[in-house]
């Protein structure tokens, strides 16, 4: 028994240092380090300190925070942790984007294969697309051609450029809609404001001709005019087509479109939840299991006597 | 023999069948797996799903 504690002893693992602050000094690594090493460290570390502290105040100086209003959060169906989006909602949204914003958006990222299984069955995703024209070309003879759109094509443009959007527009770009809901703070909460929020400017404000004044849009003053009213376009499966309903349905559809991975992301966090947490309590016992005969070993030095 | 012993025996004792062991267990685990929270993913969102629109627009297949 004591030969074999012995070379437990011996193994250096276990060899008792008879002061306590030496032990102490071994679980940090800073002490072992020159004063210019040390000094280094600091230098760098605050740096690190200091550039995150920068990009966070310049982050916040472009919230421009203060005058603007902040998009209220709206109890959207697809908020929970594993909700999907309202499908029947993003097919009446894509009613509303054809009929109303695609006379001056693009959404030049989408092709009409896209709506497949989402919004649309394939058979009306290809009427869908055969009812645009597309440039294609060259044929035989070296011309360009028109024929009725596939699948595969995108959704067409409004404007050929952006100096044509421009010109149309009152000098305003109006931004391609594809990703929309990423590219602004407060995504489908922002939009859905946006478009409920138009209202006449308050007192001592004057807006320049072909302005409007919209307190959700950073400045107050858009160069986008109230897109839509109550029973502007009639939808297809019969729901009212209120202003606010019409709002909320484009902008579930361009959430879709800024994040078609949406449900299947969300189906993947329910079955990743599910199985790590089964996982974790196994290696939580396994862990227990191995160290059981660590914590509970006792070893006995008895030294000869004799 | 109790089962565990003749599971042990059989299957878990000797590395060619333990890892084939692991291989179908892990086919059909990860079959029934994917059907309970697929299942699981249409209940929480049941109506909201093209799944559940489908009929609307194309008939039935
Ligand atoms: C008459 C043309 C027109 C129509 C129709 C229209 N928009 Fe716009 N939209 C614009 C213009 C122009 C701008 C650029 C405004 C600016 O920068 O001042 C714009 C800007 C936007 C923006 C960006 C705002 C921002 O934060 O920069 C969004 C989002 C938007 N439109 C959504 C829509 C939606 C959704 C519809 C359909 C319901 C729609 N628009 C219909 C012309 C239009």
């Amino acid at each position: 028994m004591a030969g074999v504690a012995g070379k437990f002893v011996k193994s250096g693992l276990l060899r008792v240092q008879s002061n306590g602050i030496i032990q102490q000094s071994h679980l940090s690594t800073l002490r072992e380090l020159s004063v210019g090493k040390k000094a280094g460290l600091v230098v760098v570390g605050s740096l690190i300190g200091g550039a995150a502290g920068l990009a966070y105040t310049l982050d916040q100086s472009v919230k421009a925070s203060g005058l603007d209003l902040h998009a209220p959060h709206f109890p959207w169906s697809h908020n929970g942790m594993f909700s999907s989006l309202d499908h029947a909602s993003i097919r009446r949204g894509y009613e509303v984007y054809k009929q109303v914003c695609s006379a001056c958006h693009s959404m030049k990222y989408l092709a009409y294969r896209n709506l497949i299984d989402v919004s649309h069955t394939e058979e009306e995703a290809k009427e869908e697309a055969a009812s645009i024209q597309v440039t294609d070309g060259p044929n035989e003879e070296g011309l360009m051609f028109q024929r009725p759109g596939k699948l595969s094509d995108r959704f067409p443009s409004p404007y050929p450029n952006e100096e044509a959007a421009r010109n149309a527009n009152n000098g305003a770009l109006p931004p391609d809609l594809t990703y929309i809901t990423a590219a602004r703070h407060g995504g489908e909460d922002y939009l859905f404001s946006l478009l409920t929020g138009y209202t006449d400017p308050p007192g001592g404000i004057t807006l320049r001709d072909g302005l409007y004044y919209n307190p959700y849009f950073p400045g107050g003053a858009i160069g986008m005019a109230q897109a839509l009213y109550n029973e502007l376009i009639e939808y297809s499966d019969g729901t009212p087509a209120t202003a606010s309903q019409m709002a909320k349905d484009v902008a579930t559809f361009l959430k879709w479109a800024a994040e078609p991975e949406h449900d299947d992301r969300k189906k993947m966090a329910l079955k990743a939840l599910m199985l790590f947490s089964f996982l974790i309590s196994v290696s939580y016992y396994w862990k227990r299991h191995k160290w059981s005969v660590l914590k509970t070993r006792k070893i006995v030095y008895k030294p000869k006597s004799e | 023999m109790s089962l565990v012993a003749k599971l042990y025996n059989n299957v878990l004792r000797r590395s060619s069948t333990y890892a084939l062991a692991i291989v179908t267990g892990a086919f059909f685990f990860e079959r029934g797996f994917d059907m309970a929270t697929e299942h699981l993913y249409s209940e929480i969102n049941k109506g909201k799903l093209w799944k559940d629109i489908k009929h609307n627009y194309a008939p039935a297949e």
